[in-house]
């Protein structure tokens, strides 16, 4: 299986990637590391007439502490956030994303930007309330994660906008897990929970729990979150709260999982999430 | 019987029974090999297919303009305007049965009857332009109703795969033996399943492939097979050339699991259209064509009864089996699922045994051999069956089994079915496992796991395969039924220097036949396995053979090689003895020297030999210079490996997960020429069947649709997903071949499905799961323990080969038959 | 048809330059342009990793990556694992022929190179850490059993010195 034909560029600034991906219309596309938009060229599920790709775009790349977070740039590769252990959470679900060889390639800006509902970080980014820094012909903007995703596989990134960095709380004082729950390692997640805990003497002081693959884009739990905000944290609360986590979610069935059985993950992953992130 | 440890090295000191690393690898791990896809011819042209993208439907038109004048495409055929002389061949004709056998031709003619049935070929200048030409033609269907469910397919009033057939019943077929009325009449427990082993497909890592080249009066055609001569013998009847100007070349084939154990659509395709064209004509499957259009395996319904007697007396076992054979046969389409009934007795001695047959045609792509072939299916059965039965009974499922194992001294021993099993020894194997898994130390932590709310469960399966497939008077037209001779031959050449050469018609794709087969040769020649070759694969050098699949190649093949250069070596003894003045009786071949016996300072090598026999100043009066013999090996029987494993597992209950905690196997092949490569086969083998068990499935919609198209579905587990395996030994040798060796290819995956499902039964029966169906994925788990803990009120497992909707309401129960008392009424 | 591109990668040491199709896939450039037909494809989903090369030392699947973006890169295939000429293999090939590691072949150059990008990350991996370092690697022949072990082994060999150094 090959993709259908298209034009190639190369822009060597950024810059020149915006101003190429404007001139190149509505069927121009943005080509990061490639993992998320080749397989579907291949399939010919897409057939973009123009690739504009930022590999030789630079400074696009690498890990900083700022603003009390994290700034990540956009072509930053999975591999290179899964080391990196001072990301904590994004760390960890980057890790178990596909196999190395695809988080050789892919890149979180990429994941993000194309914002696959069953991807591992958009669900991070939407727990973390990180925010995208996107430029455009009109210049540069910031998108927060509860503005990012709309539907599916639509974000509020423009087709014309480049995403340049991703920024990730550091969520200091707070607890953490992601749970991922998958037939095979190198699958697609089947359910996946993003849980981020702050405690205050045995009080939850604040929650977010972010699903992965249970709608058509990345969501809050929020029923869930509201049922533990403010409560003590115990076994029996975080249980008690699990259950309302797949509240209001339609997530798509498909031949290994029920919509029904999605929503029963979502609970159990929920509170595994929730007690990794208590230290559970 | 005599023991054997892993890594033992053999008892041998000659090249049998060494642990010899492969003379197949030095090209492989440095990518020297040659696939199909690694050759080139100058001027070769590509093909791509056009297939159907619905279950069912009457062609209304094909318009092929468009790509027929897109740039570098040199031709676009469709069924009206290919011009061969017959059928695709399915070659199972039983004497008495009558088989409903619609007409395959490698391009559909006028109606297309399953996902992925070839529409139109299109042939141009650029791999990557004959793809984008083939989007280019438009086909309209009229649409048919698609007939997914084999049980409603037979029902009165469904529509029809092929209306001139007149019924969706392809054959019924029957074997068995004992009265099973008595049988069941005896028995103080009748235990009734309703046993679904599901779709899977052979899915080799290489997808097939092939290339024709036609020059002059002759085509050559490399193909990714395991049965060159045989598709050699077949093209010669489709393209109506006579078979010596065809030359069919197996190059490195990247597995097979039988689903290239056939003869293709596109094989005919790329010969046929090479010759239109005048230039070599290349065709490459990808993912999605090998899921949709190379052969499925397993797909039955099996219908299973047995009876019991309290003190665990097996009176008798009923099968009736739906097989569903998809839209059209490949080679053995409707044969495979009655291969099963030659093992339908299991390990056990059984006075009643029975298997009826009934194959169903539905608008899916052919099922056909995939590794094990129908025995993995019986065994499932027995097994699961067997473990069924010890629970009803309140008995140990491994004293259930050794009440009625067929004993040591009963062989070899004829079973109900008819079929005489060569050699066994059921309790030497299942007490070996026992010596790796300690069964009360297993139960104890299993309780303890428990109370902390772990599941582990440990399930046995033990087996008996009927492999080597041969003799041909039993396999072929007059027995069974299928259309060839089941033998092997082999040349062996011993060249001036000494070194050997030996062609097998066998046909390897990844077994190691290089290594094995110079192994037997090496040692009956008296010199290293290192200086023999192994030539295979291609019909212009090497004898006519039937291929590698069911387990034969070295019980048929190897032995073939064996002989021949026994032979070799008895002309090689008559030479020594007239260079060393001796009586030929009196030689001996030891530790590589052709000597007189007891007087070792008196050898020669078979290099002096060897020199001798082709500078032959000095040979016997009347002895034909050269050193070079040829043997064609048809067995007396099969032969009938077996053995015992064991599974313990892990249930995560609140997802339905199952790990694989450990897998025990404890085989025996006979006597063993390699026992790294008998490894090597047991651990494939394994993975193949807990595939199955856990992760495969090929999964058709209601409407015909493949679900499972890609990679991303269809789950081959990975190496995350497994454990290593513990593998070990006992030898019996066969009687049937002087080798005393029996297969090994297909043991594990024989074994390894009901191992899997007993061991998870095992581990959630406290929870009330008395019985569960593969796969075993996370949901049908899960949805299985809910089912027992509400009672029935609880969501069913979802019926396998259905793809639910999306909210989830058409899943529908796959659970147990009731089981009923018998005997008693 | 869409504008060829230059594209400069250093592969297996060799500099090479080619114009190509911008749909070019990394795995055709080596197979067809460049005759390197050691790397192997097993599907069309980035599943099977048949098609495995490093990449500027990492390693990819070269169905899902476009020649282009390899423009600049430096490639490694199977046929760059083992010095050429004197018949020396690489530790990692030396352990999978020793350990029976391979059966029909297809998927090994795809694993060995999955496995020395494991093993430059984690010289000495535990047995969970090899499954999990190849879990992007489908192998329908060994059940991985002998594939893990090779890889264990060679990782011994690579930390002890003996052999080729990666």
């Amino acid at each position: 299986m090959i993709p259908a034909n298209f034009d190639y560029a190369a822009p060597e600034s950024l810059d020149e990637a915006i101003s190429t991906l404007s001139q190149g219309g509505d069927d121009a596309k943005l080509l990061a590391g490639g993992h998320s938009l080749l397989p579907l060229m291949k399939l010919r599920l897409a057939a973009p007439s123009l690739l504009v790709s930022l590999g030789k775009v630079p400074g696009l790349s690498g890990i900083e502490r700022s603003n009390g977070g994290f700034s990540i740039g956009a072509m930053t590769r999975h591999a290179e956030i899964a080391d990196a252990e001072e990301l904590g959470v994004t760390a960890h679900a980057a890790s178990l994303i596909a196999d190395q060889q695809v988080r050789n390639r892919g890149t979180i800006g990429g994941s993000i930007a194309h914002g696959d509902s069953a991807g591992d970080l958009p669900t991070v980014f939407l727990a973390a309330e990180g925010t995208v820094t996107a430029q455009g012909p009109n210049g540069e903007r910031q998108i927060q994660a509860t503005e990012m995703f709309k539907s599916f596989l639509t974000t509020a990134v423009g087709p014309d906008e480049v995403v340049t960095s991703v920024y990730m709380p550091a969520l200091d004082g707070y607890g953490w897990g992601y749970e991922k729950f998958v037939r095979r390692s190198e699958d697609w997640a089947m359910v996946g929970v993003c849980a981020l805990v702050k405690s205050n003497g045995g009080t939850c002081e604040d929650v977010r729990v972010a699903l992965t693959h249970m709608g058509a884009t990345p969501l809050r739990a929020s029923a869930t979150e509201e049922a533990l905000r403010g409560q003590s944290l115990s076994p029996e609360s975080i249980a008690q709260a699990a259950e309302q986590a797949a509240e209001g979610t339609n997530p798509p069935g498909d031949v290994n999982a029920t919509p029904d059985y999605k929503k029963h993950l979502a609970r159990v992953l929920t509170k595994r999430a929730l007690m990794a992130a208590t230290g559970g | 019987m005599s023991a054997v440890t892993e890594g033992a090295t053999g008892t041998q000191s000659g090249p049998i029974g060494r642990r010899m690393k492969r003379k197949e690898d030095p090209r492989l791990i440095t990518g020297r090999g040659n696939y199909v896809d690694d050759i080139s011819l100058p001027g070769m042209l590509h093909m791509a297919l056009v297939r159907s993208d619905v279950a069912h439907a009457r062609i209304t038109s094909i318009d092929k303009s468009a790509a027929e004048g897109m740039e570098g495409v040199h031709a676009v055929i469709t069924g009206e305007d290919l011009d061969v002389g017959a059928p695709l061949p399915m070659v199972w004709i039983p004497p008495g049965v009558e088989v409903k056998t619609p007409e395959h031709w490698p391009l559909a003619r006028g109606e297309v009857n399953h996902v992925g049935d070839p529409v139109a070929a299109v042939v141009g200048s650029d791999k990557y332009g004959v793809i984008d030409a083939a989007a280019q033609i438009v086909v309209q269907y009229e649409e048919l109703p698609a007939v997914i469910d084999p049980e409603k397919a037979l029902e009165d009033g469904s529509p029809l795969v092929h209306d001139d057939l007149g019924t969706n019943k392809t054959h019924e077929w029957a074997l068995g033996g004992g009265d099973m009325d008595a049988a069941m009449a005896e028995a103080d427990v009748v235990v009734e399943r309703r046993i679904v082993n599901h779709r899977t497909a052979g899915a080799a890592i290489e997808p097939r492939g092939c290339i024709a080249e036609w020059r002059g009066e002759s085509v050559t055609l490399w193909t990714a097979t395991q049965i060159p001569h045989l598709v050699r013998l077949f093209l010669a009847g489709e393209l109506g050339v006579s078979e010596e100007k065809i030359r069919v070349i197996a190059p490195e084939v990247g597995g097979g699991f039988g689903s290239k154990l056939n003869h293709y659509a596109e094989e005919v395709l790329a010969c046929y259209l090479s010759r239109k064209l005048g230039r070599p004509v290349k065709w490459l499957e990808t993912r999605s064509e090998n899921l949709a259009a190379t052969t499925h395996g397993r797909d039955l319904i099996v219908y299973c009864k047995m009876g019991v007697k309290r003190d665990g007396t097996i009176t008798g076992l009923h099968a009736k089996i739906v097989a569903d054979l998809g839209a059209y046969y490949q080679l053995l389409t409707p044969f495979i699922p009655c291969f099963a009934a030659f093992v339908m007795s299991g390990c056990y001695k059984i006075p009643a045994v029975q298997t009826d047959i009934v194959g169903v045609f539905t608008n899916k792509f052919a099922t056909d051999a995939v590794r094990g072939a129908g025995r993995p299916e019986a065994t499932h059965a027995i097994e699961v069956m067997i473990e069924q039965a010890a629970a009803e009974l309140g008995m140990d499922p491994l004293e259930l089994r050794r009440k009625n194992f067929i004993p040591k001294e009963d062989f070899p021993a004829e079973v109900a079915v008819g079929v005489v099993y060569d050699s066994g020894d059921y309790h030497g194997t299942l007490d070996k496992l026992l010596e790796h898994v300690n069964l009360d130390e297993f139960r104890r932590e299993q309780a303890e796991l428990r109370e902390h709310g772990v599941y582990r469960g440990i399930g046995f399966s033990t087996y008996v395969e009927i492999c080597g497939l041969a003799p041909s008077r039993v396999v072929g037209p007059s027995g069974v039924g299928i259309q060839g001779g089941f033998w092997e031959s082999a040349v062996v050449r011993v060249h001036p220097s000494g070194a050997a050469t030996v062609y097998t018609g066998s046909s390897p794709h990844g077994q190691g036949h290089e290594t094995g087969f110079a192994q037997i040769v090496a040692e009956r020649l008296g010199i290293e396995p290192e200086n023999v070759e192994v030539m295979h694969g291609d019909t212009d050098t090497g004898p006519f053979g039937m291929g590698t699949y069911g387990s034969r190649t070295l019980s048929v093949g190897g032995e073939a090689a064996g002989r021949a250069a026994v032979k070799v070596q008895e002309k090689a003894k008559k030479l020594a003895a007239h260079l060393l003045e001796a009586a030929p009786e009196d030689i001996e071949l030891a530790d590589g020297k052709y000597q007189v016996r007891g007087s070792p300072d008196k050898g020669l090598a078979l290099a002096d030999i060897s020199l001798a026999a082709y500078v032959p100043e000095n040979i016997p009066e009347g002895m034909e210079p050269g050193l070079e013999e040829t043997s064609f090996y048809d067995p007396e029987n099969f032969v009938w490996p077996f053995g015992a494993h064991a599974a313990i597992v892990d249930v995560d209950i609140d997802t339905g997960k199952v790990e694989v905690a450990r897998y025990v196997a404890v085989d025996d092949c006979g006597r063993a020429i390699n026992p790294l490569l008998i490894e090597g086969q047991v651990h494939g083998g394994i993975a193949h069947a807990i595939g199955q068990a856990l992760f495969e499935q090929v999964v058709y919609n209601d409407e015909g649709q493949l679900i499972t198209g890609t990679f991303v579905d269809y789950a081959l587990p990975t190496a995350a997903e497994l454990p290593s395996f513990e593998t070990d030994r006992t030898e019996t040798p066969s009687p049937v071949n002087d080798l005393g060796v029996k297969g090994v290819g297909e043991a594990g995956t024989i074994a390894a499905t009901p191992t899997m499902v007993n061991a998870v039964v095992d581990a959630l029966r406290p929870l009330g799961v008395s019985y569960m169906d593969m796969p075993l994925t996370p949901m049908r788990v899960w949805q299985a323990i809910q089912e027992a803990r509400g009672a029935g009120s609880g969501p069913r497992a979802t019926e396998q080969g259905r793809q639910t909707d999306e909210h989830g309401s058409g899943s529908a129960g796959s659970g147990p038959a009731a089981p009923a008392e018998g005997g008693e009424s | 048809m869409a504008e060829s591109v230059r594209v400069n990668v250093t592969v297996n040491g060799e500099s090479r330059s080619s114009e190509v199709e911008p749909r070019l896939l990394l795995v055709h450039y080596l197979r067809d342009t460049l005759g390197l037909t050691g790397t192997h494809i097993g599907c069309d989903t980035s599943n099977c990793g048949a098609c495995t090369v490093l990449m500027d030392g990492e390693s990819v699947k070269s169905c899902t990556v476009l020649a282009v973006q390899a423009d600049g890169a430096k490639v490694q295939t199977i046929e760059g694992m083992a010095p050429a000429g004197n018949g020396a293999l690489h530790p990692i090939q030396e352990a999978f022929w020793e350990h029976h590691g391979l059966q029909c072949g297809y998927c090994t150059p795809g694993m060995i190179m999955a496995a020395a990008d494991l093993l430059k990350r984690n010289p000495n991996p535990t047995e969970e850490e090899v499954r999990h370092g190849l879990e992007g690697n489908l192998c329908r022949c060994t059940g991985y059993h002998n594939i893990v072990k090779a890889v264990m082994a060679a990782a011994e060999s690579m930390r002890s010195g003996e052999g080729v150094p990666a």
